[in-house]
């Protein structure tokens, strides 16, 4: 049924509709209506056969679901950002332990500077934790790919990680299809764990591997999200058979056929850069669009065979790696090593800097025109840099840089005056 | 004649004898049926208060839920020497997740089978005092304030064995350890820090709270037995001698177990709902110095000189803890004059 709903409730709702049996939940912007919405549901008596628990942290939240999981219940818990990187140490025990948790990522920046605004830090800090990271480009596919998660992680007994740009899509309104009970049941049979603790047949779970077989244990976790390369293509087709609508899959492309650029991101950008590239197709360019759906595990080969034909590719990310600069490009890069086009890497959008379609026809532009850095801040304001830069070889006891910028621009005394 | 008086049986321990009792009154370790849950074969030391603490415990947590029991387990000395796979001592489910998640992790379990209607099963979670004091401490909080239906037993051996007895918040005043080394003017670890986390459980008013030692084991499994009894949060603090960090012998660990209490350095007691129900009262005072002399960790105290300022203040820790929780009654300290 279409419903104009916020994105977190629209999750919600159809997290509730896959019959999750313990959800725990620390509050963290921008992923809290997602679990104050089942939290509700739990006790309103629309979510039956759930226990809710409000945990003293996200390292709780996920050791709780990890507990919960390993005794044989559907479990599900939601983050964003610091959230994290406190349960840092438990989201990578859950996935060595083979633990189908559902997980869903309000993609938010990182601090320091404390920040609260969408990019993709978060996510790709975690991205070799072993778990997989299916991106949502927008509401529907964000509740719909949680359906495919719980069917994916509990096949695989691997935790999964649903990304939602934070605000963008969390808090964005829309029209969603929130599916019926019996189309999510007929999808979404019950969990069958493959380890369960419980006194009838006692095993003892995570004690210590050496290196006798650590190497083996570790590629295992690689080869079931190697044979998710094939799974996810398959669901999303069932997917589709059940619930009428494309959502999910490995990737997603956008006017590729004949074009000698590509552009290659994640989530929600995804929208404006499609109309960035109509206008651009309009105008005669060819142009086109690959949406990376998942990034763990990462399509190397789809990837590889969509963008064989084009002639360059820009990777917009909303993430970059101090010291050396993209990490989607990376991995792009990968994909591409019987291609060995340009690259170019654009780090965007950090700590919610709007990505305008005026900011990214002009990059498109210069892209292909070959005049592109292979690493561009897109908007970053230079001057701004410079000043600070400046002062730092000029004063030793230069203060903090975060202030320092803000001074500059003038909106701490603008607010104050 | 319904009462039996019972009788020490063995001259000079305060051993019971299981014969002289009524069957259903003896202990579980002396049962047929008992279940091994913490099997033997395992790698811990020798004179390891920790296993021996471990096996009475959960032994006695298996005979009081009729086997139906899951453990949660941190990482340390217990996880140690009782799994490397494909071995396991466990014969009952068990659980190693991280080293401070232990609780979290039970609160998980509880809430697993509560949903799927196994009030049945119950939990337990266990660690050493470095993951439950230190680092599970905000888990373990976060469990008593929930009132989640898991027993955490922490056996607190005060220090951070199993990574070569590092100093942690139950580390005593004055006790050598790696990291707090017998060297300088104030050697050992410093007074005046540490925590009890006996006393923060029941600021918790969590339904029950015990303290019990190795060297009185049935005292342990009484301990067990009740807490079984009860749904919702519970701890126990169990107190564990190690041999290897205390450098004591191994045949000793009964034995500064039992000096522990005597000297009142370490209170047994009860509690339910925060309030103080029971309190084991210390059979013969001891001075601090006889629980002291025999562990290495504390020898710089008493060579090459005596430090008797330091002695004073682990003296009047233990005369505090005494007075505090009544741990002599006023007849036999008269009668000891």
């Amino acid at each position: 049924m279409l419903k104009q709903c916020e994105g977190s409730h629209a999750v919600a709702a159809t997290v509730a509709l896959c019959r999750p049996e313990v959800i725990c939940a620390y509050p963290i912007s921008p992923q809290t209506h997602i679990v104050e919405g089942l939290s509700e549901m739990v006790r309103d008596g629309t979510l039956q056969h759930c226990e809710f628990i409000n945990v003293e942290s996200e390292f709780a939240a996920m050791s709780v679901a990890i507990g919960a999981s390993a005794a044989g219940a559907r479990s599900y818990t939601a983050t964003a950002s610091q959230g994290l990187l406190f349960m840092a140490e438990a989201v990578w025990n859950a996935s060595g332990l083979g633990l189908p948790i559902v997980m869903t990522l309000a993609n938010r920046s990182i601090g320091a500077p404390i920040n609260i605004w969408n990019d993709h830090t978060d996510a790709m800090s975690m991205r070799d934790a072993g778990w997989l990271q299916l991106f949502a480009e927008n509401n529907q596919e964000a509740a719909d790919l949680h359906i495919q998660a719980f069917r994916l992680a509990e096949e695989l007994s691997l935790p999964i990680m649903v990304c939602m740009d934070g605000f963008i899509l969390t808090h964005a309104y829309e029209g969603v299809d929130i599916p019926t009970q019996e189309q999510v049941d007929a999808y979404l049979p019950p969990y069958e764990p493959r380890q369960v603790l419980d006194p009838r047949e006692p095993v003892s779970i995570g004690a210590m591997v050496g290196p006798e077989a650590f190497t083996e244990v570790r590629y295992l976790a690689h080869a079931k999200q190697m044979q998710a390369l094939d799974r996810i293509p398959q669901l999303a087709a069932e997917f589709r058979q059940q619930f009428g609508r494309d959502s999910g899959g490995l990737i997603r492309t956008y006017r590729l056929e004949d074009a000698q650029t590509v552009v290659v991101a994640l989530g929600s950008v995804l929208g404006t850069i499609k109309d960035t590239i109509d206008d651009l197709r309009e105008a005669g360019h060819k142009i086109g669009v690959l949406g990376i759906t998942s990034f763990r595990p990462f399509p190397t080969a789809a990837i590889g065979d969509a963008v064989s034909h084009v002639e360059r590719v820009v990777v917009v990310e909303k993430c970059f790696a101090v010291g050396v600069g993209g990490i989607v490009s990376r991995d792009v890069r990968t994909a591409m090593r019987e291609h060995p086009h340009p690259i170019y890497a654009v780090v965007a959008g950090l700590g919610g800097r709007a990505i305008t379609k005026a900011s990214l026809r002009q990059l498109f532009l210069s892209a292909m025109a070959d005049e592109l850095e292979a690493l561009t801040f897109l908007d970053l304001d230079h001057q701004a840099v410079n000043r600070e830069l400046e002062r730092e070889r000029l004063t030793r006891r230069s203060g903090p840089i975060a202030e320092n910028l803000l001074r500059d621009l003038g909106v701490v005394a603008a607010r104050v005056g | 004649m319904t009462a039996t008086v019972i009788k020490f049986y063995q001259t000079g321990t305060h051993t019971v004898g299981n014969r002289l009792l009524d069957p259903s009154q003896r202990s579980v370790q002396a049962d047929m049926r008992r279940t091994n849950s913490l099997n033997s074969g395992h790698r811990a030391c020798q004179g390891c208060g920790e296993a021996l603490g471990a096996r009475y415990a959960i032994d006695a947590a298996m005979q009081a839920c009729d086997n139906q029991l899951i453990a949660a387990n941190a990482t340390g000395c217990l996880e140690v020497f009782s799994t490397p796979y494909p071995e396991t001592s466990w014969q009952i489910p068990w659980i190693h997740s991280l080293f401070g998640n232990t609780a979290a992790v039970a609160t998980g379990i509880a809430a697993a089978l509560r949903v799927k209607g196994r009030s049945e099963v119950r939990v337990v979670a266990q660690g050493g005092d470095g993951g439950t004091t230190d680092i599970g401490f905000g888990c373990l909080s976060g469990m008593f304030e929930r009132n989640d239906d898991v027993l955490y037993i922490c056996y607190d051996n005060e220090a951070y064995m199993n990574t070569g007895v590092q100093r942690s918040s139950a580390t005593p005043g004055a006790a050598r350890t790696a990291t707090t080394p017998a060297v300088g003017p104030a050697p050992g670890n410093v007074f005046g820090q540490g925590k009890s986390l006996p006393l923060i459980a029941m600021a918790h008013e969590i339904p029950y709270v015990a303290t019990a030692i190795v060297s009185e084991l049935r005292d342990l499994e009484a301990k067990v037995r009740r807490a079984m009894e009860i749904r919702g949060a519970r701890y126990i603090h169990v107190f564990v001698p190690c041999p290897l960090g205390w450098g004591t012998r191994s045949d000793q660990t009964i034995a500064i177990a039992r000096l522990a209490k005597e000297t009142g350095i370490f209170p047994v007691i009860e509690a339910e709902h925060g309030e103080l129900t029971a309190v084991s009262k210390i059979r013969k005072q001891r001075p601090v110095e006889d629980y002291l002399k025999p562990q290495r960790r504390f020898a710089h105290l008493f060579s090459p000189a005596v430090n008797t300022a330091a002695i004073a203040q682990i003296q009047a820790l233990a005369d505090r803890n005494i007075r505090r929780f009544g741990l002599v009654d006023a007849a036999a300290a008269a009668g000891a004059e």
